[in-house]
C-alpha cells in the first residue's frame, strides 16, 4: 500500500529528528487527530503513547527510504537539472514522492551513488549502492575511483568538509572543467587544462567527475 | 605570431581616459605589484622590469620571501614588488596570505596579473577577483609561445573588451611583448585613481553583496565590493579588519549570517562556481583552438617516470647518489674542504695568525682564546670558512638546482604516503631535504607547513634524526672502509626517524593533514636564478650561523679556563661509560652540543688515535647523530616552537639518543658483534 504524501512527510521528519539527530521523541499535540497519523498507526509505522510518537521498525525503514529519495532528488536537481539553488529544497520536497521503488535506484546510479546531499547531509545508501561496490557502471564517480587515463568533466565537489573544499577550489578544480587522470599510486595525479596536480586519497574523495565514454 | 602578438589596448584606441593625472613625482613613485599563481613566470617578468638593484626580504612575521626592485620606463621610475604565488584571493597558504596582505596594505598603483596563457581558463577567476579590488589591473598573458605550440591562440582585443582591462601577450623569457607592456604600464600610471571595473554576480548574490557594500562605512585600501565578497566567505582576517574600521559590525555579521542561509552550498563554493562560469565564458569566446604540434614530449615522459614508484625510486636514488653523496660529500666535503682547510688554513693562515697573535698578545689566556686549540680564529673561523662553507654551498647549489627543475614536488607526491604514516605530508619533503643541508635553517622553514601539529613533528624529527651536511660529511669519513658499520648506522637512524614519527603522529592531537600540490612542468634551471638563490641562502647561513661559531669558541674557552667544562665532562663520563665508550668521548658529546659536527669530528680524532673499535664507532655515531641539536638549532627550536615545546623536544632528544646508544651497545655486546 502506497502511503499518502502527508504520511511520508511525517515519517521523514520523525526519522531525521529521532534516528539521524537522536533527539527526544516528538509530541503529537494537535496533529493527533490527523488522517495521516491514523494511516501510519494502522500500517504499524508508528506508536503513540501519552501523546509521544515513536517510530516502529517498519517506520524506521520506510523513513530512511523517504529521506534517501528526498536527498537524491536534491542532488539530481542541483547537479543535473541545474535548478536555481534557492529552489532545490522546495522542488525536492515534491520530487521525492515521485522517486518510488526502482526510480530512486536509477537516479542514484546516474549520479554515481552520491554520499551527501547538496546541503552536506548523508544520503542513506540503497541496495544499488552496495551493488555498485562490485559492478562499476557509473556515470559520475569520485576522482578516487577513476582509472589512470580516464577523462571527464568535474561534476561537483563534496561540500561537507569546508577545509577540503577550499583546497580543491584553490587548485582551480571547479565543476565544468575537463580533467584527466594520470596516475593513482602512490598519489592521485591529474591534469586540468595544461596543469598537473597531486592530491591524496581524502582529497580525491571530494571531487566528483562525469566520465567520458571512450 | 600575428594574431597572438597583436596587442590592443581598448582604452587607448577608444581614447577614453576621463582625466589625466600627472605621473607620481619623485617622492611618490608609482608602485607596481606582480601577482599570479606559482610557475607562471612572475620572477622572470620581475627581472625584466627592474634593474640590477633588487632586495629580498622575508615578509614580516613569515618566511615568505618578497622581492622588491625599482624599474624605469623612459624618465619615469617606479617600485616593483614580486608577490608570492597566489591562486585565489581567499588565502589557504601562508604565501597567499602574504600576497594578499601586500595588496591590502601597500595599495599598489597597478597590478600586473601574470597568467599562463595555456591555462588561462583556470587563471581568469583570479583576474576577476583582482579587478574586484578596484585596483587597476593589466592582464599579462605569459608563455604564449607554449600555448601556441599547443594550438591555443587568443583574440586579445576581444579578451580585453570582455574583461574591461588591458591585456598583453608576452614571452617573458625572450622578452617578447615586454616593450608593449611597458607602454601600457605608463598609460595606466598616468591614469591613477581610475576605478576599475567589476562584474555582476547572479541574483540573489548580487543584491546581497550590494547590501553589504552599502553597510560598509570605513575607509579601506580596496573596494567595498571586494571586502563584501570576502566578508561573506567569513574570512577571519577581513572580519577583524572590518571590526576595527566600523563603528558597529553587528548588522554586517547578521546580514552575512542571513545571506548564507539563502544558498545550499558554502558561499565560497557558490562564488567560485559563478566566477568560473564567467571566466569560462570569456575564455571560450576569446580563444581559438587549432591543431597544435604534436609534442615530441620526452619531458612529459621523464616526468611520468619520476612520479611512478617503479621508476621514481631508482631516479630518487640516482639523484641522492650524484646530487648529495657525490657532489656534496665527495666534491664539497672532500676536494674543496681538503684544499681550503689543508692548503689554505693549516699551511698558510693558521701559522701566520698564530705567530702574529703570540707576538702582540703576551697573555697566554688570550692567546688561547684567539689561536689556541679551540681558538676563535684557529677553530671558529677556520671551521666556518674551510669546513662548513664549501659543504653548505655545494649543498645549497644542488638544492637550488633540484628546486628549479621542479623535481621536489614530484618527490613530494612519491613519498606522501610514507610521510602520512609519520604524521606529515609530502609537503614536508622540502624542510626534510633542506635539513640534510642545515637542520637549523630547515627548522625555520617548517613554518611553511600548514598545521602546528606538522610543524612540531617536523621540528622533532629534524632535531633527532636528520643529520646536517656538516655532520654527514664527518660521519661518511668516519665509516670509510667500514661499509657494514655505515649501513647499521643508516638503518638505525632511518628506523628511529620512522618509529618516532609514527609514535608522535599517534600521540599528537590534531587533524590528519591533507596533501595537495601543483606539479609544475619540468624545466631546465637557469644558471642566474640558481646562483642568486644559492647566494641568498649561503648569505643567510653565514649571517645567522657564523656568530654562533665564534660564540661557541668563546664558550669553550670560558668553560675551559673556569673549569666548568672539566666538571661537565666528568659528569658525562658515566653515561658515556654506559655506552661502552672511552672516557675521552665525553668531550665530544659536550662539544657536540655547541656544534653537532664538532662532536662527530671529536670522534673522528678518537678513531684516528686508535681508541675506538668498530662497534664503539657505530654506537658513538648513532648517539651523536641523534644527540641534542647544535646550539643554533636548540635556540631555533625555542624561537619557532616556544619555550615549553622547544625545551621539551630537546630534553626528549637528549634522553632518547643516550637511551638508543645504550640499547645498541647492549645489543651488540650480547650478540657478540664485532665490527
Amino acid at each position: 500500500m502506497k502511503l499518502s504524501e502527508r504520511s511520508e512527510e511525517i515519517l521523514e521528519t520523525l526519522w531525521i529528528s529521532t534516528v539521524e539527530e537522536k533527539k527526544e521523541p516528538l509530541f503529537l499535540g494537535l496533529a493527533e487527530r490527523e488522517e495521516a497519523i491514523a494511516e501510519l498507526l494502522k500500517g504499524e509505522y508508528i506508536d503513540v503513547s501519552a501523546g509521544e510518537v515513536r517510530l516502529r521498525e517498519r517506520g524506521k525503514e520506510e523513513g530512511e527510504r523517504i529521506v534517501r529519495r528526498h536527498r537524491l532528488a536534491e542532488r539530481l536537481l542541483v547537479d543535473v537539472l541545474d535548478v536555481k539553488r534557492g529552489l532545490t529544497h522546495e522542488i525536492g520536497c515534491k520530487f521525492e514522492h515521485l522517486l518510488h521503488e526502482g526510480i530512486d535506484e536509477n537516479v542514484c546510479t546516474l549520479l554515481g551513488h552520491p554520499k551527501m546531499c547538496p546541503h552536506g547531509k548523508p544520503i542513506p545508501p540503497g541496495r544499488c549502492c552496495e551493488k555498485s561496490a562490485r559492478e562499476v557502471v557509473q556515470v559520475v564517480r569520485p576522482l578516487k575511483d577513476m582509472e589512470a587515463m580516464d577523462r571527464g568533466t568535474i561534476a561537483y565537489l563534496a561540500t561537507n568538509d569546508q577545509g577540503r573544499l577550499h583546497k580543491v577550489m584553490a587548485m582551480g578544480a571547479l565543476p565544468g572543467l575537463r580533467i584527466s587522470m594520470i596516475q593513482k599510486f602512490p598519489s592521485y595525479v591529474f591534469q586540468i587544462g595544461q596543469s598537473q596536480f597531486a592530491i591524496d586519497k581524502e582529497m580525491a574523495e571530494g571531487i566528483y567527475v562525469r566520465l567520458e565514454k571512450d | 605570431m600575428g594574431f597572438v602578438a597583436r596587442v590592443v589596448n581598448v582604452f587607448q584606441s577608444k581614447g577614453c581616459h576621463s582625466q589625466t593625472v600627472s605621473l607620481p613625482s619623485e617622492e611618490k613613485r608609482g608602485k607596481i605589484a606582480i601577482v599570479g599563481s606559482p610557475n607562471v613566470g612572475k620572477s622572470v617578468l620581475f627581472h625584466r622590469l627592474t634593474g640590477t638593484y633588487v632586495t629580498v626580504s622575508n615578509y614580516p612575521g613569515t618566511t615568505v620571501e618578497v622581492f622588491r626592485g625599482s624599474g624605469s620606463i623612459g624618465k619615469e621610475t617606479f617600485e616593483v614588488i614580486d608577490t608570492p604565488g597566489m591562486y585565489s584571493f581567499l588565502p589557504v597558504t601562508e604565501e597567499e596570505r602574504v600576497a594578499r596582505s601586500i595588496l591590502l596594505k601597500e595599495r599598489p598603483d597597478l597590478i600586473l596579473h601574470v597568467a599562463d596563457a595555456k591555462n588561462l581558463e583556470r587563471m581568469l577567476p583570479l583576474t576577476l577577483q583582482l579587478m574586484e579590488t578596484g585596483l587597476p589591473v593589466i592582464l599579462v598573458l605569459n608563455m604564449t609561445d607554449e600555448a601556441e605550440r599547443l594550438g591555443i591562440q587568443f583574440d586579445l582585443s576581444l579578451l580585453s573588451e570582455r574583461l574591461g582591462i588591458p591585456v598583453v601577450a608576452t614571452i617573458s623569457t625572450t622578452g617578447q611583448g615586454i616593450e608593449t607592456l611597458k607602454g601600457l604600464i605608463l598609460d595606466r600610471l598616468r591614469e591613477l585613481g581610475r576605478p576599475c571595473c567589476s562584474f555582476p554576480y547572479e541574483e540573489p548574490m548580487e543584491s546581497l553583496l550590494r547590501e553589504l557594500e552599502l553597510m560598509l562605512q570605513g575607509h579601506y585600501g580596496i573596494s567595498k565590493r571586494s571586502l563584501a565578497v570576502l566578508l561573506l566567505q567569513e574570512d577571519s582576517e577581513i572580519h577583524t579588519l572590518v571590526k576595527d574600521n566600523e563603528r558597529d559590525d553587528r548588522p554586517l555579521t547578521s546580514l552575512v549570517e542571513r545571506g548564507k542561509g539563502q544558498f545550499p552550498h558554502p558561499i565560497s563554493y557558490e562564488l567560485s562556481l559563478e566566477r568560473q562560469r564567467i571566466a569560462s565564458k570569456i575564455f571560450h569566446e576569446a580563444m581559438r583552438l587549432s591543431r597544435g604540434e604534436s609534442k615530441g614530449d620526452w619531458v612529459e615522459w621523464l616526468s611520468r617516470r619520476m612520479i611512478s614508484p617503479w621508476t621514481g625510486i631508482p631516479i630518487l636514488l640516482f639523484i641522492l647518489y650524484y646530487g648529495i653523496y657525490w657532489f656534496v660529500g665527495d666534491f664539497g666535503a672532500g676536494v674543496l674542504v681538503d684544499f681550503l682547510e689543508g692548503t689554505i688554513f693549516e699551511e698558510k693562515i693558521n701559522p701566520w695568525v698564530t705567530t702574529l697573535i703570540t707576538s702582540i698578545l703576551p697573555w697566554k689566556v688570550f692567546q688561547e682564546l684567539l689561536v689556541g686549540e679551540y681558538g676563535v680564529i684557529t677553530l671558529g673561523v677556520r671551521y666556518a670558512i674551510a669546513l662548513i662553507l664549501p659543504i653548505v654551498t655545494t649543498f645549497f647549489l644542488a638544492f637550488s638546482i633540484l628546486e628549479d627543475t621542479g623535481y621536489l614536488p614530484r618527490l613530494s607526491l612519491l613519498i606522501d604516503r610514507i610521510f602520512k604514516a609519520i604524521g606529515l605530508t609530502g609537503r614536508a619533503v622540502i624542510p626534510m631535504v633542506l635539513g640534510l643541508g642545515c637542520s637549523t635553517m630547515a627548522t625555520m622553514v617548517t613554518r611553511t607547513l600548514p598545521t602546528m601539529r606538522e610543524r612540531i613533528i617536523a621540528t622533532l624529527l629534524l632535531a633527532l634524526a636528520i643529520p646536517c651536511s656538516a655532520q654527514l660529511g664527518v660521519i661518511l669519513a668516519l665509516f670509510e672502509g667500514n661499509p657494514i658499520g655505515l649501513w647499521i648506522w643508516f638503518g638505525i637512524i632511518a628506523t628511529v626517524f620512522l618509529f618516532v614519527g609514527f609514535l608522535s603522529s599517534k600521540v599528537m592531537p590534531g587533524e590528519k593533514p591533507s596533501f595537495y600540490m601543483e606539479i609544475p612542468p619540468l624545466r631546465l634551471p637557469k644558471a642566474s636564478n640558481v646562483l642568486i638563490k644559492t647566494y641568498s641562502r649561503v648569505h643567510w647561513y653565514f649571517k645567522e650561523i657564523f656568530p654562533m661559531f665564534l660564540l661557541a669558541s668563546v664558550f669553550i674557552w670560558l668553560g675551559q679556563i673556569t673549569g666548568i667544562f672539566d666538571l661537565i665532562v666528568r659528569g658525562l663520563e658515566y653515561p658515556v661509560r654506559l655506552l661502552g665508550l672511552p672516557d675521552k668521548a665525553a668531550v665530544s658529546f659536550l662539544f657536540g652540543f655547541f656544534r653537532r659536527d664538532y662532536g662527530a669530528a671529536g670522534i673522528y680524532d678518537l678513531k684516528k688515535a686508535g681508541l675506538l673499535a668498530g662497534s664503539q664507532l657505530v654506537v658513538a655515531s648513532v648517539t651523536l647523530t641523534l644527540f641534542v641539536p647544535c646550539v643554533a638549532q636548540f635556540l631555533m627550536n625555542i624561537k619557532e616552537r616556544g619555550m615549553r615545546i622547544g625545551f621539551g623536544l630537546s630534553l626528549f632528544v637528549l634522553l632518547f639518543s643516550f637511551g638508543t646508544g645504550y640499547l645498541l651497545h647492549l645489543a651488540l655486546t650480547i650478540l657478540g658483534v664485532r665490527l
